[in-house]
């Protein structure tokens, strides 16, 4: 609204206090102590090579990339972008896993009954147990096709030779997460699943009881193989499969970047 | 001696021809390495000379130039001309490349949120299994692996439980791993591994169909059916 002293309207003067306010505080020490050289949200960000090379150096998650990379590397028709999926449904699985943590017991008298209370009176709750399930199916669909990916390319040839056996141990850890999950619900499909699953593994040459005996916690399926199975999945699985995805990441960079175009 | 290429050698030359003119008639030893610039004068030459080398706060030798004896009171010389190719062997050549951010997080940023999207539309309107409470005095037949392991499982009504639970899988496995050491073929071109490749694609689509098989093909008592007919077996 116009005012008749000459001062400007009320929306204007606002929206310039609005944008004082704002460059006062993207000036002030601890917003520039925050967002390092190269972030978008600093005072003065803008599209140079400088500023490009930066957002990847000085961000912990982005620089495990390099600042340039070959130019058929960003090709989404050369990788599918199969191998950051899987990372990142990691990431998924892991967040949403966090959150079913807070609602399960691993018992056998609790854990259905909590997974019950989490579909009905926990809000969110289905939606992220669904969400935690076919993440989990399409991570092990993603991992294998980015194994066949590679193998198609040949990208396991010198020097990546070794990158490969750790994505083969990579899909292996994948597996026995997916697999050590299948039980928490413990419903009729995970008890007879896990059940046909360990009765495979008992048929080892030599020590086929012990290792049945190490897995189930016992010698039938019951309470310890839930908390077995459970210490497996939430911690010792994703703690060996992080380690392993840190190796495996480091040595696609020490290798010399993803492998060259066909 | 290599050969100094051209515009560096006319360089020197002007440069050289600049000093004489500046200096007109300057000491000896400024004149004799005008005269040729690829020979290393004789008073360097003595530097590397322990017997020759002056002692510790001696007058400056009186072969070399005086100190401060250029037109700024300093004395700058070419010595001699290396080419870049005889230090620095630069091996790889400047490949084509492009910036991270934006050409590849972009593209990653973009995969990361479909697959978000898919996963959250998916979960809203399919919903995970969770059948009634394990109980050990019911098995559900059929009783099935998880779909990844239905393969294994397809293998078990063909071969002995150790073979097929634990020797074809442990030495797929094996094999899997050691393929960058078995496969000595240095090229990456499909038309120069049509072996290895049909290898490999015979390797998955025997798992594939076994676990179609075991997943969609397999009623109850783990009998062959046809889905069309029977039904589906098959839970996620």
């Amino acid at each position: 609204m116009a005012d008749d002293n000459g001062k400007k309207p009320v929306g204007q003067a606002l929206q310039e206090r609005m944008s004082q306010l704002g460059d006062q505080v993207q000036a002030s020490q601890a917003w520039s102590s925050i967002f390092r050289p190269g972030s978008i949200f600093r005072k003065g960000y803008s599209d140079s090579p400088r500023n490009r090379s930066y957002v990847i150096m000085n961000s912990v998650l982005y620089h495990l990339h390099p600042v340039k990379v070959k130019r058929h590397a960003v090709k989404v028709s050369y990788t599918l972008c199969l191998g950051g999926l899987s990372f990142f449904l990691f990431i998924l699985l892991t967040v949403t896993g966090i959150f079913l943590m807070f609602f399960y017991r691993p018992t056998a008298a609790q854990a259905w009954d909590d997974i019950q209370t989490l579909h009905t009176a926990v809000g969110f709750g289905l939606i992220v147990r669904n969400m935690h399930r076919w993440a989990a199916h399409l991570m092990v669909l993603s991992v294998f096709l980015h194994m066949a990916r590679v193998f198609y390319h040949g990208a396991y040839k010198p020097p990546r030779e070794f990158n490969w056996v750790i994505g083969v141990m990579l899909l292996q850890l994948t597996l026995l997460l997916s697999f050590t999950g299948y039980l928490l619900p413990w419903d009729q499909l995970a008890l007879w699943a896990v059940t046909v699953g360990t009765n495979m593994m008992g048929f080892t040459p030599v020590f086929g009881d012990q290792v049945r005996f190490v897995l189930l916690g016992g010698v039938e399926i019951g309470t310890d193989t839930l908390l077995r199975w459970y210490v497996l999945h939430v911690l010792m699985l994703p703690f060996v499969a992080v380690i392993f995805m840190a190796i495996h990441f480091w040595r696609v960079r020490k290798d010399g970047g993803i492998s060259g175009p066909l | 001696m290599t050969e100094i290429p051209e515009h560096l050698r006319k360089r020197a030359e002007e440069a050289r021809a600049k000093a004489a003119a500046a200096k007109a008639g300057g000491d000896a030893p400024a004149a004799e390495s005008a005269g040729d610039g690829d020979k290393v004068p004789s008073e360097l030459l003595d530097r590397g000379n322990p017997a020759s080398t002056p002692p510790e706060g001696a007058p400056v030798a009186p072969s070399g130039p005086a100190p401060g004896s250029g037109p700024d009171g300093n004395t700058h010389r070419l010595l001699t001309v290396v080419k870049s190719g005889s230090i620095q062997d630069t091996k790889a050549t400047p490949g084509d490349k492009v910036h991270v951010w934006p050409h590849l997080l972009v593209a990653e940023f973009l995969a990361a949120i479909i697959i978000t999207l898919f996963t959250t539309v998916f979960s809203i309107f399919v919903n995970a299994p969770l059948l009634e409470l394990a109980d050990f005095n019911k098995t559900p037949n059929p009783s099935k692996a998880p779909w990844y392991f239905l393969g294994l499982q397809e293998l078990l009504t063909m071969f002995h439980p150790m073979v097929a639970g634990v020797t074809i899988p442990g030495i797929g496995l094996f094999l899997l791993m050691m393929a960058p050491y078995i496969d000595k073929n240095p090229s990456k071109k499909p038309e120069d591994r049509k072996f290895a490749v049909s290898l490999m694609t015979v390797h998955l689509m025997f798992w594939a169909v076994l676990v179609m098989i075991g997943s969609f093909f397999r009623g109850p008592g783990f009998n062959f059916i046809f889905p069309w007919n029977s039904g589906l077996f098959f839970e996620l």
